[in-house]
């Protein structure tokens, strides 16, 4: 038809798209103007320190730009038999460079990650190498130490050319590149990670679990008292949460200790002896005790304001019309909440993911998580890279949670209040 | 076939939530197999606590009610077998039309089969044929209180309760709905307890209509006499436009008193609650029973000055100073003959003494 394709004119005869534009024009800039300073924000606190996580945990600089010459030479090397004079050359060249920087201390306890024993064989070589003459340093090197004459300790070095590595992702599933360039797992009795990564999940999963458990009826509640019971109830509930958590923590570590308030009831009560207190701190039963409680809030609240929304004449009509209590719970009331279900479990287990201080402090060493881990090597280690790359793994399993979460439930279906 | 009158019975109930107040009192109502009884009064007058006992949602404080000579108060309420209307119909907005109305029906265990055949039939009693895959929150009010009468009815239940079903619905949608609702009860012939508050509502609709204030039942007729003769001046107040002149009487005869009103003139009236003379009296009379300029003979003629006029296309509203009372309503049907009808006009207004009722002085 003629009028699909006519433009529609103001009165003035300016197109009417053109119009509308440049009416909502100002309000758009309004709106941006008005939401700049958090995208900004978002920016740079958000975006701009994961993009630097994530290039800190594939960064493989540092040993490229310290053996340039060597990396250089080493190019045409196939790696079966020991390099050419040349390669020898170069890294003398390289390290005598590193020497008189005084910078090759790092040097050394970079390849030492890469292959143990490259310290001691790279400060003899310092000390030995003052003396070395010019020309066939391949000898003079081997001289030095045997392990010199290793093919494998030059291997490894070739390893560290490129300037990226994937190698902080493997370590962090307990994996690593093999001599032979093959990816593999560590001998068994060193694989850390891999037991904290399900040790986290198991610890998120129970901790969900165990607050949806005691939320939902206490939501229940909040949402049917009158309002001058449930008023008091929620202040019970958020009693918490304007508490430090470090002194929640350290309460619930007055109360779980062996010689504490829980274990003195038992044995008063005659439950267990008094010289076989049951060990409720330092190990996985302090930590889901403390992060439920912590959590609890999380899920209680989501629960709430979507319970509150439901008409108590729902129950009423499914009792009217011949369910049971239980059929008309089940049938009516239970699925009029899983928006608040989903809420409350999605928030309360990714928060319980990525828990540090309470693990920190009642976990012990059998109640760690991951995130102390990353933490750990944060602080204690310096290896930021390495606990870059673990961070990144701990929010790519977030978001990957959120997507099966999101395949499941729907993020529409997801009511916060 | 003959029927129960007493299908639900109240016996001498009593309600009280905090055990200070009572809501419902000595509350004593027989409700006939197949009748459509409505419970009528203001907001906080125990109607709707009632239908929750009757629903068994409340528990009587004390008395018992029956449901076909069987004592209920200790059957909860989904083992009663009653279908209920809710306020905001209550549909499970998670489940489909098809799903509502096949709830009861599943856990009563039926055959998949009967419950389609069943909820087809339910859904063509409301004319909603085709809407078994929509969900209630793709509904129009109107369409949303017809699957919930639908839901209420497609166990066939013994009594239906509704709790102001209309409430919601805008005043065109209500006035037809109250037909259907009305023509559907006809047809099936189930016995309906119908809560409002609504005094239009009631009257269209029912067989019988128990008026409720202050937690008792002021009078239980059917509508006509309802609106014609109430027994009280609550209940002239509450049903109906009504002008009232409070009074004492003076002269008391077998059917006809005589009631001096407070500035002295002399009405006859109709006693109803009045035993003697000296008793104050309120009495009522209904606007559209007094006349104005009119060649009948009736036995009150009095004179009143038209205050104001409000034009209602039918007929005209006239407010009156009569006899110190300055707010008698009179309604004039609109013919060419009350064309003189002008603010500060004075005009003769008669009525028999039949329809002025004297009652209590309330």
């Amino acid at each position: 038809m003629s009028s699909e394709s006519k433009q529609i004119l103001t009165t003035d005869g300016i197109p009417l798209e053109v119009s509308l534009k440049k009416a909502e024009r100002k309000n758009k800039i309004k709106a941006f103007l008005l939401v700049a300073p958090l995208l900004l924000f978002l920016l740079i606190t958000y975006i701009f320190p994961i993009g630097d996580m994530l290039m800190r945990s594939v960064d493989d600089k540092m040993v490229t730009q310290m053996l340039p010459k060597t990396f250089k030479s080493m190019e045409t090397w196939d790696g079966k038999e020991l390099p050419p004079e040349e390669v020898f050359e170069a890294f003398y060249l390289d390290y005598k460079k590193l020497i008189e920087e005084k910078t090759f201390g790092k040097l050394s306890t970079q390849l030492n990650y890469t292959k143990n024993g490259f310290k001691s064989i790279l400060k003899k070589l310092q000390r030995k190498m003052k003396k070395f003459e010019e020309g066939n340093y391949k000898e003079q090197i081997m001289a030095v130490h045997p392990r010199w004459e290793n093919v494998e300790y030059w291997r490894a070095i070739k390893r560290r050319a490129p300037a990226y590595t994937s190698s902080k992702y493997l370590k962090g599933m307990d994996m690593y590149v093999n001599e032979e360039g093959k990816i593999v797992n560590v001998a068994e009795d060193r694989r850390v990670h891999r037991i904290l990564w399900l040790r986290t999940l198991e610890v998120a999963f129970f901790v969900t679990l165990l607050c949806f458990l005691m939320a939902y009826p206490i939501a229940h509640l909040l949402a049917t008292l009158p309002m001058k019971y449930s008023n008091l109830l929620m202040i019970c509930v958020l009693l918490p949460f304007w508490t430090s958590l470090l002194v929640r923590t350290a309460s619930w570590m007055i109360l779980l200790q062996q010689q504490g308030i829980v274990n003195d009831f038992f044995v008063m009560t005659g439950l267990v002896a008094d010289d076989a207190r049951p060990e409720m701190m330092y190990n996985k039963t302090g930590t889901y005790v403390a992060m439920t409680q912590i959590l609890l809030p999380f899920m209680v609240l989501p629960l709430y304001s979507v319970m509150k929304t439901i008409s108590p004449s729902l129950m009423r009509a499914g009792k009217s019309l011949g369910g049971t209590p239980f059929i008309a719970f089940w049938k009516v009331y239970f699925p009029l909440t899983i928006p608040g279900i989903g809420a409350g479990c999605l928030l309360v287990f990714i928060l319980a993911i990525g828990y540090y201080i309470t693990p920190a402090l009642v976990g012990g060493a059998s109640g760690t998580l991951i995130s102390n881990q990353i933490a750990f090597h944060m602080k204690s280690t310096l290896d930021w890279s390495f606990a870059s790359a673990m961070g990144l793994m701990l929010l790519a399993g977030v978001l990957a949670i959120y997507w099966v979460y999101n395949k499941l439930v729907g993020v529409d279906n997801i009511k916060l209040g | 076939m003959s029927k129960n009158l007493e299908f639900v019975k109240f016996d001498k109930v009593d309600k009280s939530y905090d055990g200070k107040v009572l809501v419902v009192k000595d509350l004593n109502l027989d409700i006939a197999e197949g009748e459509f009884i409505t419970m009528l009064g203001p907001s906080g007058s125990g109607k709707t606590t009632c239908l929750m006992m009757l629903a068994g949602f409340e528990t009587p404080t004390n008395g018992e009610i029956y449901l076909d000579k069987n004592p209920i108060s200790n059957i909860p309420p989904h083992k009663r077998g009653i279908g209920m209307v809710f306020q905001n119909y209550a549909l499970f907005p998670h489940m489909t039309v098809y799903e509502n109305l096949a709830f009861p029906l599943k856990v009563r265990k039926f055959q998949k089969d009967e419950i389609d055949k069943k909820v087809d039939k339910a859904l063509s009693m409301v004319s909603l044929s085709g809407f078994e895959h929509r969900m209630p929150g793709q509904l129009s009010g109107g369409q949303q209180q017809r699957v919930a009468v639908a839901r209420a009815l497609v166990f066939d239940p013994q009594v239906v309760l509704m709790d102001e079903p209309l409430g919601a619905l805008d005043k065109n949608l209500r006035e037809s709905m109250q037909y259907e609702i009305k023509h559907i009860h006809e047809s099936i012939g189930v016995t309906v307890v119908y809560v409002t508050h609504d005094q239009s509502e009631a009257l269209t609709m029912s067989n019988r209509i128990a008026v409720f204030n202050d937690g008792k039942v002021q009078q239980l007729s059917s509508p006509d006499k309802l609106y014609e003769e109430p027994v009280n001046s609550f209940v002239a107040r509450f049903i109906g436009e009504n002008n009232t002149f409070a009074g004492q009487i003076t002269d008391m005869s077998k059917d006809q008193c005589k009631v001096k009103l407070n500035d002295g003139s002399e009405i006859i009236a109709n006693p109803i609650s009045v035993k003697t003379s000296g008793d104050k009296t309120t009495v009522s009379i209904r606007p559209e029973r007094a006349l104005i300029n009119t060649k009948e003979k009736m036995d009150n003629n009095f004179k009143g000055k038209i205050e104001e006029v409000i034009y209602h296309g039918d007929h005209t509203r006239v407010r009156l100073d009569l006899l110190g009372n300055k707010e008698f309503i009179l309604k004039v049907p609109n013919s060419s003959a009350n064309m003189d009808i002008k603010m500060g006009n004075q005009i003769n207004v008669s009525w028999n003494s039949h329809d002025a009722r004297a009652l209590d002085p309330k």
